[in-house]
């Protein structure tokens, strides 16, 4: 078997798969039983993922914190997300008296909803797009923002103080985070010419010096889009140290307060797949897509890097929760406002300056000043401790 | 195929913009508000304009809904009693649907055989808009600046009183 016989063999598979229909039904049976068929694939391999996932995390974080993990069920522990599905499935569902039925149904299944659909336009492997659309990055975070109206509807539709404020909290924090996550996709996508997944993977296949890889978080604006883009990420799926609106210590667990057994699991997957979906736009913005870092590595399948690259963006995610605390809220959002938004805005700029001053060594250069200054003249003004006063406690003393 | 989808969405549109208009809830009325801008952003799709369906659901269910759902929290909750048929409103309404419905049989450019136009893409939008069109979008931009700052002067507490 020669290399591109298995890097293309999920291809054949779906195309010998679909051989006996071909010919035999119209051309739109045909249309809708291939995109069937690329939708349970992707939910077979994302949901398998998040079971990994979410046992591999407790064991990284029970490492970081000097203890086993789950280790009890099958080996290594492996078998824990199969019983702890079990115990979801199994558990009472509660519908608070007092909620808003009909909404407080539906929330979770439109916050998982929202999540998956945002799966469907990352290129996973060389012709390996599930969805080809034109404007892919655009749907991408067109989706994502109905994910706040999804947010709202949970914590409207318990009628619970708690969840309220979690929701409230939330959505404050996605409309803020938004802005930095968008404005630094921009610069890859000005320098590309498309808002087109599979363009953007293309564009950084190119090698400088024969192995460099042309991937674009090498470049100065890359890696603080890239870096931008990771941070924002991390608030976007309510990840810790930006687990404000589920801050068990102060609100419950948020949104989710009022959802029990299944529902809870959906909101559980849901974050998850959302980690999923920013961890693989990442990947395919700044990281390079499936293509290899060095090419002589090209022989491995496109799809096996692309999940490489993936389970390391997947690892610092894990890494931050076991090292970071959570920040607070108005922490956050002075972040958010005051420096995440205005470097983003210096992205764009330098990729400008980049892109006119011809790619060389000199606008590696300049593209790296533009963000320097900005980075300088941001952190003089920005000097938070200056309102650093004693501390006095009003209720704790 | 087209005229299956088409009827599907048609379907899927009027029943939420019905119980948008219906719903007694207001909060519920306004989630069906937004539902059925996602069945308009299908529409968009369905005639081959992605870019303006893409743009429908991030503005419209990303920000607008969003919007009106927040001025329904922070206004008053009860809902209002019923206050009888109204005849005034059936005229008003009838007087815009037979308005809507002359404007569109004397409209000539568009016919039930569609011309085969070759779908815009996103990057001919962006070249038109950043080209041709490039003043109204700079007036657009500075309008919603200072909407933007008018805002944040008028909700900004004053320093110096407190």
């Amino acid at each position: 078997m020669s290399v591109g016989a298995f890097d293309q063999i999920f291809i054949h598979l779906k195309q010998w798969l679909l051989s006996p229909l071909a010919g035999r039904v119209p051309g739109w049976l045909l249309q809708i039983v291939s995109s069937l068929l690329n939708i349970a694939v992707l939910l077979g391999v994302f949901l398998t993922l998040f079971a990994l996932m979410s046992v591999l995390e407790r064991k990284i974080l029970g490492r970081m914190q000097n203890r086993y993990g789950p280790n009890r069920v099958g080996p290594f522990g492996l078998f824990q997300p199969v019983a702890d599905g079990i115990k979801m499935l199994i558990k009472e569902d509660i519908v608070p008296v007092s909620a808003d039925k009909v909404v407080h149904f539906l929330a979770p299944i439109l916050v998982a909803a929202t999540a998956i659909l945002a799966l469907g336009i990352i290129p996973y492997g060389r012709n390996m797009t599930p969805f080809v659309i034109d404007g892919g990055i655009l749907f991408f975070f067109a989706v994502g923002s109905t994910t706040e109206l999804a947010v709202f509807m949970a914590g409207w539709g318990s009628n619970n103080k708690f969840s309220m404020l979690g929701a409230m909290r939330a959505i404050a924090q996605m409309i803020s985070y938004e802005l930095p996550l968008i404005i630094a996709v921009l610069p890859v996508v000005m320098i590309v010419g498309s808002l087109n997944p599979d363009r953007i993977v293309l564009a950084q296949k190119y090698y400088y010096f024969g192995f460099l890889p042309h991937w674009f978080v090498l470049t100065p604006w890359g890696a603080t889009a890239f870096i931008l883009f990771f941070v924002s990420g991390l608030v976007e799926s309510n990840r810790t140290p930006f687990d404000v609106p589920e801050g068990e210590s102060e609100i419950v667990a948020g949104h989710m307060t009022e959802y029990s057994g299944f529902k809870y699991a959906t909101f559980f997957m849901a974050e998850y797949l959302g980690m999923f979906a920013v961890s693989g736009l990442a990947v395919t913005m700044f990281l390079g897509g499936w293509h290899p870092p060095f090419p002589f590595l090209a022989f491995i399948p496109s799809y096996v890097w692309f999940f490489a690259k993936l389970s390391v963006l997947l690892f610092t995610f894990i890494w931050v929760r076991g090292t970071l605390p959570r920040i607070r809220v108005d922490q956050m959002m002075n972040f958010a406002w005051k420096f995440m938004l205005p470097m983003a805005f210096t992205c764009v700029i330098s990729s400008a300056v980049w892109y006119y001053t011809g790619h060389r060594l000199l606008a590696w250069f300049w593209s790296f000043a533009v963000i320097a200054v900005v980075y300088i003249v941001l952190s003089l003004f920005l000097d938070t401790r200056r309102k650093f006063t004693p501390r006095t406690y009003r209720f704790a003393e | 195929m087209n005229t299956v989808a088409f009827a599907i969405i048609a379907i899927f549109t009027l029943t939420f913009a019905l119980a948008a208009a219906t719903n007694p809830r207001l909060m519920h009325a306004a989630l069906s508000f937004a539902a059925m801008f996602v069945g308009i952003a299908g529409f968009f799709f369905l005639l081959g304009a992605e870019f303006v369906g893409l743009v429908q659901i991030f503005v419209y269910v990303g920000a607008v809904a969003v919007l009106i759902v927040f001025t329904i929290l922070l206004t008053r909750r009860e809902t209002q009693p019923h206050h009888g048929f109204k005849w005034g409103g059936v005229i008003v309404a009838g007087a815009v649907f037979a308005g809507l419905l002359w404007a569109i049989i004397k409209t000539s450019a568009v016919s039930i055989a569609a011309p085969l136009v070759k779908a815009l893409t996103v990057k001919q939008i962006g070249e038109v808009l950043m080209t041709q069109y490039v003043w109204p979008l700079l007036c657009v931009g500075v309008l919603l600046t200072a909407a933007l700052i008018g805002a944040l002067v008028l909700v900004m507490e004053d320093r110096s009183e407190r």
